[in-house]
């Protein structure tokens, strides 16, 4: 399954082919500190402040470019922790200044500069141990006996064949040890620039502040408007269908003795008029809180939704307990959501939804066989939903290659309570 | 005939009392939770039970699995389950243990007197009531879409009535044609379904529903 989070580490012969420009970063990452370094003294007489502009964003560039990479080697991406820009010159230049992210990358340049190439390197310089001794065995094998070191130890005597051999034992180790350090090397390498270049832990808070400061937002807005919404349905609607029904019955009630024709006439419109209550209502419940998710939990109400989708579904979900009661439901809406966009654009002729749990993350996924190219665009259901889940910390990833298929990943933290039984009879 | 009534709401239990007893039905108990009415049913082992999906102690689908369970342990047993919504899930739990006697509609039905009693006596008689709602939802399954576009429009109408679980004679009387009209529609119907006959009235319901559902 192809998951557009993390891609897989570069391998073994890919980091070697990188290790030169790596290290030729590294150092380059030295002398954009010495320079920075030198155009910050230098500000003081101003000729300084165009050295310091751009060295610094050839920090950023080179601390940007190390993130991508160590976020590869080591499987998860490292999010940029730069405060977002000013506006104005002088108060972009104080923002940058006084951003903690930019003190760490400086310590980052030269932390990298030193240890940074040094692991590097030593990677590259075992390699090269092997291949150096590869290319000595021909050459110490057919150099006369006189030019090489020999001695005659009463039983045998080392002669050049012996020094070719040791060559070649040379270069096997050289191999193992590349083979057992080489990765590590680099491993280590990634792990201090993320030590250095991921987010601090106060810019790390002041990011968590910022998202959920968003998300309060939009919560509190979309629960307004749904509330709004339900008013509106019941005025509009029920409300005002009881009333109707009030007056048809009293009249009804009038016209008894007088004409009973017409009070059946009444009688019955206003039973008739009970069912269109009755069902608008069910469809604002269905809205709310469709009753099956209160009865049967995610499992028998994504099973009821496959079953009244209008292309055919396969439903697959393993989890061990039920979620939350508002997990739940952002998530059933969720895929309902997934579902209904699959039906209206993607051509498809089947789809499905699986629903795992792992590792205190619940994972869903919706796949179609449809024709790809799903966007998220501003407005659009796949940007409801992601909002829907961000609530909960949930994210969702849309792979949709044009031509298809398409696979929409959504993932929500959460905790599950202990399993409740659930009737197997008949429900597939 | 004696009937056992699973409803928590005094409103409605009272009401399905009155309408019942009225129509020369025995109510000989009424349970209000889940667990007392399964009691109920297996003890008493009515002619026909009416029960509501959503009761005590959980306030979800108590109801309809203690109607499960009562024809698990007695097959057969002919149960009405009333609800404020229709499951098509639900509805394929109830028949699929194929025995008959099965009910499903919605409890504003309940409002149609003379079709509410109709549908109790002929669930006590070991027929089928499903809500026209049930029906219509299957009916556009894409499944079912397809090769039902070969019926007429008169076709489509009768195997409506039929997937409700009418007989013959009441979907004449519904459609204001004779009865051997109907019967002729219904072979049709099965042929361009590709469905095996049956005399049995229940059958051919029965079949209708397996096949709209998929199976």
């Amino acid at each position: 399954m192809a998951n557009v989070d993390t891609p897989r580490p570069p391998g073994r012969f890919a980091q070697l082919a990188l290790s030169v420009p790596l290290i030729l970063a590294g150092l380059a990452g030295g002398v954009s500190l010495v320079l920075v370094v030198l155009g910050g003294l230098a500000s003081i007489l101003w000729v300084g402040v165009p050295l310091l502009v751009v060295f610094l964003a050839v920090a950023r560039g080179l601390a940007d470019l190390h993130r991508r990479w160590a976020g590869r080697m080591l499987g998860t991406p490292i999010p940029r922790p730069y405060k977002p820009p000013a506006k104005g010159m002088w108060r972009r230049a104080r923002r940058i200044a006084g951003d903690s992210a930019t003190w760490r990358d400086l310590t980052w340049l030269l932390c990298n500069a030193t240890a940074g190439v040094f692991l590097v390197a030593l990677q590259l310089v075992l390699f090269l141990g092997v291949l150096f001794y590869l290319v000595a065995i021909p050459i110490i094998w057919q150099t006369p006996a006189a030019h090489l070191f020999t001695q005659d130890l009463g039983i045998t005597t080392i002669g050049p064949r012996h020094n070719a051999w040791l060559t070649g034992v040379e270069a096997a180790i050289c191999l193992i040890i590349w083979f057992l350090v080489g990765k590590p090397l680099m491993r280590g390498h990634a792990r201090m620039a993320r030590g250095l270049l991921s987010p601090g832990k106060k810019a790390r808070l002041a990011l968590r502040v910022q998202q959920l400061t968003e998300q309060r937002t939009e919560t509190v807005d979309s629960h307004a408007a749904e509330v709004r919404r339900i008013e509106r349905d019941l005025h509009d609607g029920a409300q005002a269908r009881l009333v109707a029904l009030g007056m048809n019955l009293g009249l009804a009630e009038e016209l008894l003795a007088s004409d009973p024709e017409t009070a059946r006439k009444l009688l019955a419109e206003a039973r008739a008029s009970t069912g269109t209550a009755l069902s608008e209502l069910r469809d604002l419940v269905r809205g709310i809180h469709p009753p099956v998710l209160a009865d049967r939990g995610l499992d028998g109400a994504i099973r009821a939704l496959a079953l009244g989708s209008a292309l055919p579904v396969d439903v697959h979900i393993d989890l061990p307990g039920r979620p939350a009661a508002p997990v739940e439901s952002a998530v059933y809406f969720a895929v309902a959501e997934t579902l209904a966009n699959t039906a209206k654009h993607a051509h498809a002729e089947r789809a499905a939804v699986t629903i795992t749990y792992a590792e205190g993350r619940m994972r869903v996924v919706v796949r179609d066989d449809g024709r790809g190219g799903a966007r998220r665009g501003p407005g659009g259901g796949l940007h409801g939903i992601t909002r829907r889940l961000a609530a909960f910390d949930g994210t969702v990833d849309v792979d949709s290659p044009v031509g298809g298929p398409t696979e929409v990943i959504m993932e929500v933290p959460c905790a599950l309570s202990s399993a409740r039984t659930s009737p197997s009879s008949g429900t597939d | 005939m004696r009937v056992v009534l699973g409803e928590d709401l005094a409103l409605l239990r009272d009401g399905l009392i009155r309408i019942l007893t009225a129509h020369e039905f025995e109510v000989v108990e009424s349970a209000d939770n889940g667990p007392s009415l399964l009691r109920a049913l297996v003890t008493h082992r009515p002619d026909v039970a009416v029960v509501d999906v959503r009761l005590p102690p959980t306030f979800t689908d108590e109801g309809l699995r203690a109607a499960i369970d009562a024809r698990a342990q007695v097959p057969g047993l002919p149960i009405l389950v009333l609800s404020q919504y229709v499951e098509q899930l639900y509805a394929r739990e109830l028949l699929s243990d194929s025995g008959g006697g099965v009910g499903y509609l919605l409890k504003d039905r309940v409002s149609d007197v003379g079709q509410f009693i109709d549908a109790v006596r002929r669930v006590a008689g070991g027929g089928t009531a499903m809500d026209p709602e049930v029906i219509s939802q299957l009916l556009t399954r894409p499944r079912a879409a397809e090769p039902l576009k070969q019926l007429t429009a008169r076709e489509r109408e009768v195997l409506e009535l039929m997937a409700e679980g009418r007989s013959n004679a009441a979907i004449a009387g519904r459609l204001f044609v004779t009865e051997k009209a109907v019967g002729k529609h219904t072979n049709s119907i099965f042929t361009k379904l590709g469905l095996e006959m049956s005399e049995d009235d229940n059958r051919r319901v029965l079949a209708v529903l397996a096949y709209l559902n998929g199976e």
